[in-house]
């Protein structure tokens, strides 16, 4: 009578089922809660309570029962789709083992490295890129759609929680999903004008589209604060507790834990945050290339007219592309704005989409984990070459040709193929 | 009720008038071949189906229904699966990638014995399902393609050029599919410059010039019609119009 009986059971055995589970109940219950001691003028005496018994093995019959057709109707539709489909199989179990051993070592990163704000900050930034270069996957590398304007999206988030969240007070949670939808809205309306461009062309009209947006940033001052940007955006809270030394008004961070107030909780509290969206967003893509939607991109990248031949809807995967892609940018974006606490149309210039396109080309296009390496390799390596002062963006370029030399496919050029028969089929 | 009718349709690539009226059928459970020499429109009259171009004028139908003026996707989603000129396989897909995207908008418990029965049919493609669709040969590559637009479960398949560039041992294994395909009760259109193959397995065929149709009978008929002997198989002459 394991928890995850994999074979259905038909209504007579679930029958059985809870009436057995209901007997365990009834036996537990008895000592547990149809006897019970009561302080009866000042001695101990055992009382009954049998109705809150029966109640009690109602439930677990009735819970039993539901729990079991619940299980019943999972499985049923697991061994469907298991029939439907042939079975995944990952083909090189290395690069997932890999992928694995970096998300130890991120985890465990602000553990080594207590109290170094430094590392922890720079490591910051590279989640946040490697979250960027994620979304940015999506559009360039699985549906091959070339967007030079990609800092747009990135933009749009960050100013709807700059903006939502200093002049309504809106907090960091309720503004993610509605700074994602918006971001999503304007990947649409990116999206529909550039439908028929490819390539070269599309790349010129995204380029256009980014620099839009960021001169009204800077010119609707009275919107968006101009150049001045927006100043004091609230920081995100533990769960509604501020990061802030010990005061009089409301329990914060250090006091509810009892810990002694640092700045470090603070930036250790960002770097998993971040680190725990990106997680969520590569989650979120790799689940969806494996649904027909994800594979409708490759394929459109591949070839427009023989998708169309298949009946495919070019247009919606496109524009589901560009909303999707555009989406993710606005939640990075939306932690960007919480984690600087200032933002001005400076943090959106071309450069930054170009430092976006260029992780997931070196990294690779379409490969999840050739991002990550080249996020890493992006922001570390102009940290690195800091001692080098002017000479830095030259050793910067240079180590991305010889990258490029080296690995013309980018860093993980090979690509993972979705789908696999297992041996049966 | 024909299952599809072209009636009357003019097409034009911007100022090119490429179909000038022309008037094809189709019935259930046929092989039909379209022949004629480069550039006659033959092509553009299995893209015209497609929406792409759009029919100028004159109207096309499908079991009954006007699908002049629907979108592409739409058009194949009414049951007509594409092998388009030149094979357009998804290259940087796997394979199995490819015939899976065939049956985006076939039931998915179809799919197992779908894919089974493409495998009987080409053989080739099961060794390769973990391939990348580029790398195979231009054969198993056609392969690919007819095995592509199987996986949608079509009423009627057409095929453009699907001998072109082939090797003679893989143009007689295309056309024996074709046959063995159509015996299943497959409606086939099949567009070919190999006119000799097209017409040996065609219950009827049609003669494209300049974007008009200029002779129609059965297979054997215009295989053995002067005309097209002069034109098609032994080269040289156009015919003149009657």
């Amino acid at each position: 009578m394991g928890l995850l009986i994999t074979q259905p059971k038909g209504a007579a055995q679930r029958l059985k089922d809870g009436v057995g589970a209901a007997l365990i109940a009834l036996v537990l219950g008895v000592p547990m809660l149809g006897l019970a001691t009561a302080d009866v003028g000042g001695a101990l005496a055992v009382i009954t309570r049998w109705p809150l018994l029966a109640g009690f093995v109602g439930v677990v019959f009735v819970g039993r029962l539901f729990f079991q057709w619940l299980i019943d109707i999972f499985s049923l539709r697991k061994k469907r789709r298991e029939q439907a489909r042939p079975a995944v199989a990952k083909s090189r179990p290395w690069l997932t083992w890999i992928g694995f051993a970096a998300l130890g070592l991120a985890v465990m990163l602000p553990i080594a490295f207590s109290g170094n704000r430094y590392v922890i900050d720079t490591a910051t930034t590279v989640l946040i890129y490697v979250m960027l270069g994620w979304g940015l996957n999506v559009v360039v590398g699985l549906a091959g759609l070339l967007d030079l304007g990609y800092v747009a999206f990135y933009a749009v988030g960050a100013y709807s929680y700059g903006l939502l969240s200093t002049h309504f007070g809106w907090g960091f949670w309720q503004t993610l999903p509605v700074a994602g939808l918006l971001a999503a809205s304007f990947g649409l309306l990116l999206g529909w004008p550039t439908l028929r461009l490819r390539g070269d062309y599309l790349a010129i009209v995204t380029l256009g589209f980014g620099e839009i947006i960021r001169l009204i940033l800077l010119n609707w001052t009275e919107f968006s604060g101009g150049p001045n940007g927006v100043n004091s955006i609230p920081r995100p809270t533990f769960f509604g507790l501020p990061f802030k030394p010990d005061s009089d008004d409301g329990a914060t961070f250090a006091s509810f834990f009892h810990l002694e107030y640092s700045p470090d909780h603070r930036v250790t509290f960002l770097y998993y945050l971040i680190l725990a969206l990106a997680l969520l967003t590569n989650l979120f893509v790799s689940r969806l290339r494996k649904l027909p939607v994800g594979l409708a991109w490759e394929a459109v990248r591949e070839d427009e007219l023989a998708c169309k031949a298949m009946g495919i809807n070019v247009t919606n995967i496109k524009l589901s592309a560009f909303a999707i892609g555009a989406m993710l940018g606005g939640f990075a974006g939306v932690f960007f704005a919480a984690r600087q606490g200032f933002i001005s149309p400076e943090s959106f210039v071309f450069s930054e989409s170009a430092t976006i396109l260029a992780i997931v080309v070196l990294g690779g296009m379409g490969s999840q984990l050739g991002v990550v390496i080249a996020a890493l390799l992006l922001v570390v390596l102009p940290e690195l070459g800091r001692d080098f002062s002017e000479y830095r963006m030259f050793l910067f370029g240079a180590a991305m040709i010889l990258i490029m030399v080296w690995r013309p496919g980018g860093i993980i050029a090979k690509r993972e193929p979705t789908l696999r028969l297992g041996a049966a089929a | 009720m024909s299952m599809l009718t072209f009636a009357g349709v003019h097409a034009h690539y911007g100022a090119i008038h490429a179909l000038r009226g022309v008037d094809i059928h189709v019935e259930e459970g046929e092989i039909v071949t379209l022949i004629g020499a480069n550039g006659a429109g033959k092509s553009t009259l299995m893209m015209t189906l497609f929406g792409q171009p759009r029919a100028s004028q004159g109207s096309i139908s499908y079991q009954g229904r006007d699908i002049t003026r629907m979108a592409t996707h739409d058009i194949s989603r009414q049951g007509i699966a594409l092998v388009p000129e030149g094979r357009r396989i998804f290259p940087r897909m796997t394979v199995l990638e490819n015939l899976q995207m065939g049956a985006t908008f076939a039931k998915p418990e179809h799919f197992d014995g779908d894919i089974k029965r493409v495998f009987e049919l080409f053989p080739v493609l099961e060794a390769r399902q973990a391939q990348r669709a580029g790398t195979l040969s231009g054969g198993e590559q056609q392969m690919l393609a007819i095995g592509r637009a199987l996986m949608g479960r079509p009423t009627l398949l057409l095929l453009d050029e699907p001998s072109l560039g082939l090797a003679p041992l893989y143009i007689k294994l295309i056309f024996r599919t074709i046959e063995a395909l159509n015996k299943e009760g497959m409606t086939i259109l099949l567009v070919e410059q190999n006119a000799h193959h097209a017409l040996k397995v065609a219950h009827r065929g049609y003669v494209l010039q300049h974007g008009g149709i200029v002779l129609t009978g059965t297979g054997k008929e215009l295989l053995a019609s002067p005309e097209v002997r002069a034109a098609y198989l032994e080269g040289g002459a156009e015919i003149s119009h009657a």
